[in-house]
Formats: C-alpha cells, sequence, structure tokens
C-alpha cells in the first residue's frame, strides 16, 4: 500500500510478501534495516543514525525543520523521524550504535517534535469532559474517571473500519489492514511496560496483571505479539516490523509514537494509562467483527484466532484498565485525572483519524477482486 | 496464587483470579487459562462462560451508552 504522499493510487495493485518495504521512491540515502526515509526530517534522522564515527561535526537532525510542520498528525516524515527517535530505546537498529539511545544530540533533536506532537494531539482531543458537570458522576475523582471513561468508550455507533473488515474487505484489503497494524502489534504492549517503574502500588499492581496476560501469561507461545506474528506468517507476510513502517501511513506511525510520547515521558503517565484503557475497552468488539471477516475471507485460522483471543482477552483488560488501573491512580493522585481522560481522548481521535485514512481510501477507490 | 478471589464490577462482568476451573450452567467443566478472566454476568456473551463484550451490544447492534461498569 502507498503511504499518505500517493494515496489511494497503488491501492488496486496487489501487494505480494516480499514487497513490503521496497515500494517507496526516494532520492534519499538507504541504509540496510533502517525504514526508508521521505523527507528532510527523516533524512536527518537515518544521516544521524548512519554516521561514521570519524565523522565531526557529527550529522544531527534540523532542529528547525521540525518548526516548519503544519500538520504533525499527518505528515509521514514527521512520524517517521519521530518513530525511528523512540524505537532506540525499544529495539534499536542492526548496525547503528547502541549509544545512540540517549544521545545529547538526537534527545536534543526529539523534543521539538514531541512538542509539536504533544500540542497537535491535545488539540484533536478536544475540550476535554473534565472535571464533570455539578451534579454528574460519583463523588470520589477515582469513580468519576471510571464512570467518565467507560461513557467515553462505550458509546456511539459501531466502529465503521471493524465492519467493514467484517463485511466488505476483500483479501488484499484485509492484508493491507493487518500491514498498518503490524507496526504496533508486533511490539504489542511493549510502550507500557516503560510504565510499571513509574507506579507504585495497586495501579502497579494491576498493570503487571494485565501485562503478564499480554505477555502469553508465562508460555511464549501465547504472547500476543507472537500470535500477531503467527498470523502474518500464515499470510506469507513478513515478521519484522521496518518492513511494515516503510509502507505506514503517517496517521498509523502517529497512533504508534502517540504511546511511545505517554509512555517515555513520566509527566504524562496519567495519559498513558488513559490511552490504555481506552484501547483495551475498544478492543473486543472490533475484534470479534475482524475475526468474523477473517473467517468470511477463509483465510488461515491463525489469523481469527489472533483477534479471537482479544475478544476474551480484552474484555478483561477493560475492566482492569479501566477500574484497577485507572482508578486506583486517580485514587492515589487525583491531580493525574485530568491526563487520564486526556490520554483516553487522544486514544480515541488518533485511532479513528488512522481508521478513517484507510477507510477513505478503500471507499474512494474500488478495490479490483482479491488476487 | 493460593488466594481465589471473585471481583465484581458493578454492572459489567466479574473478574475472576486465582480459580483454575469455572463449572458453567450446563455443568461443563471449563479449564482457566489467564491470570484473571472475566466471567459473563449478563448471559449474552457467546463464549460463555468468558465476557465478550456483548453486554455493549443494543438491540439495534448499536453500542449503547455504558455507564457503571460498561454494561449497556
Amino acid at each position: 500500500m502507498a503511504g499518505t504522499d500517493a494515496r489511494g493510487s497503488n491501492l488496486a495493485s496487489p501487494v505480494t510478501a516480499g514487497e513490503w518495504g521496497s515500494r517507496r521512491e526516494t532520492d534519499a540515502p538507504r541504509a540496510a534495516g533502517l525504514p526508508t526515509p521521505c523527507g528532510p526530517l527523516s533524512e536527518g534522522v537515518v544521516r544521524a543514525l548512519t554516521a561514521a564515527p570519524e565523522e565531526h561535526p557529527r550529522p544531527a537532525p534540523e532542529r528547525e525543520e521540525a518548526a516548519t510542520v503544519t500538520d504533525p498528525l499527518g505528515d509521514r516524515d514527521f512520524q517517521l523521524a519521530l518513530w525511528m527517535l523512540y524505537e532506540l530505546h525499544y529495539r534499536g537498529f542492526p548496525g547503528v550504535s547502541p549509544d545512540l539511545e540517549w544521545d545529547p544530540l538526537l534527545l536534543a533533536a526529539r523534543a521539538p517534535l514531541e512538542r509539536a506532537f504533544e500540542a497537535a494531539v491535545r488539540e484533536l482531543s478536544g475540550p476535554l469532559p473534565w472535571p464533570p458537570e455539578e451534579g454528574r458522576g460519583s463523588g470520589r475523582p477515582a469513580e468519576a474517571v471510571a464512570d467518565l471513561l467507560f461513557e467515553m468508550t462505550g458509546s456511539g455507533p459501531l466502529p465503521e473500519l471493524a465492519g467493514f473488515l467484517q463485511r466488505d474487505a476483500d483479501e488484499e484489503q484485509f492484508r493491507a489492514y493487518l500491514a498498518q497494524r503490524a507496526v504496533y502489534h508486533l511490539r504489542e504492549s511493549d510502550p507500557q511496560s516503560f510504565l510499571l517503574p513509574r507506579l507504585d502500588g495497586a495501579p502497579k499492581v494491576a498493570l503487571a496483571e494485565l501485562q503478564y496476560d499480554e505477555y502469553g501469561g508465562g508460555l511464549p507461545e501465547r504472547l500476543h505479539a507472537a500470535l500477531y506474528a503467527d498470523a502474518l506468517t500464515s499470510l506469507d507476510m513478513p515478521t519484522d516490523v521496518v518492513s511494515y513502517v516503510d509502507t505506514a501511513d503517517a496517521e498509523t506511525l502517529a497512533s504508534v509514537n502517540l504511546m511511545s510520547l505517554f509512555a517515555l515521558n513520566r509527566r504524562l503517565r496519567g495519559a498513558a494509562l488513559g490511552h490504555l484503557a481506552a484501547f483495551e475497552a475498544t478492543s473486543s468488539v472490533p475484534c470479534r467483527m475482524i475475526a468474523l471477516g477473517a473467517r468470511r475471507l477463509g483465510l488461515p485460522a491463525a489469523v481469527a484466532e489472533y483477534y479471537d483471543e482479544h475478544v476474551e482477552a480484552d474484555s478483561v483488560h477493560e475492566q482492569l484498565a479501566i477500574r484497577s488501573i485507572c482508578g486506583a491512580l486517580v485514587d492515589q493522585d487525583p491531580d493525574l485525572a485530568e491526563d487520564v481522560v486526556l490520554g483516553a481522548a487522544a486514544c480515541l481521535a488518533v485511532d479513528a483519524l488512522a481508521g478513517e485514512v484507510l477507510l477513505s481510501r478503500w471507499r474512494d477507490v474500488p478495490a479490483e477482486a482479491a488476487g | 496464587m493460593s488466594v481465589v478471589r471473585l471481583t465484581v464490577c458493578g454492572d459489567g462482568p466479574a473478574l475472576l483470579r486465582g480459580a483454575t476451573e469455572v463449572e458453567t450452567a450446563d455443568g461443563e467443566i471449563v479449564p482457566v487459562t489467564r491470570p484473571v478472566v472475566a466471567l459473563c454476568t449478563c448471559g449474552r456473551s457467546q463464549r460463555q462462560p468468558w465476557c465478550d463484550s456483548a453486554h455493549k451490544f443494543g438491540p439495534d447492534g448499536i453500542t449503547r451508552r455504558a455507564k457503571n461498569g460498561g454494561k449497556g
């Protein structure tokens, strides 16, 4: 699938395994194991990551470039640059020095990107429904936050993207959806693990319980990221994240970067947990619909099984995340309530944006028959 | 874990920790395979005895406003 700079134009051309990662044309430098840059920001990051140790002065991304971006959420170059900088904290890149994780030049380059990104996310999220109006909600902030999170995530129409995948998508479109989501699901739950040492008491215990389930409950073969990789493998699709980053939309990268923004900045820990709550609480219903779509298309069992697992797991995780994590956090520190609500609103807004981009492409350009 | 704990969640599912099996209304013994499970309390789940969030669906297929625990 094409990125946002060629939205829709390649839609109908079948994408086969092995093509991921080789679609984007650019004159920018290419480096093995790194995503293909697509503009000045991501080119600057790649140059900085691939510079020879003896190069002086060391190349660093231009801080001024970030200020020229007017729509961080829809700017693929911006989101790719940020994704690569965050990736240094997760797995890094082959051939790139692990020392760069805490490199002052790169951290200084990341700061204006994060500031612009956070401002755009806050604007997209709109006015927060917090504090609740007089006479609404329960007396305790923890209960009021939990009630509000259930209300924010439990109302509205059925998710359109999941409905499309359930009823209308052809196999190529279903694969394209799996490819977009792979950027997150191949690293499923990893951002939230950064939150554990930032919590104490009841919310820490509840997050650890949720993560233990996400991480397979003691069984490596049940690791959720591994279940997703199994689903991709069953479709002869690759299982390395960088392949999918190269074809991911700006908004998809934004939805993943949002988790890192919240999880890697301790001051935003409340937002990170609110995001987790909204993410879990809006997962079970669409997963059921997507599983039905996978079975309708006759895809290998591993695909539907990944979504089946989440129908059940996320019905548990919704309760844990809203009550035992966010509720308990606000019980400890009522000042974090607004951040929790921000995180939930941001999750809903950014994920909806990413879904709309995908769906509008399919609706604008009728797909040819699969295969 | 030696403690078995059932947590009632408003009018949502009940969370069960520390159990090794659950007996359904039909007498079927279902093993517990995750550290904490959500038991369906609305009777509408298609994955009994586990919650599958079916409680969120209204009669017209649209998710209804969830209050006091996500059960519509």
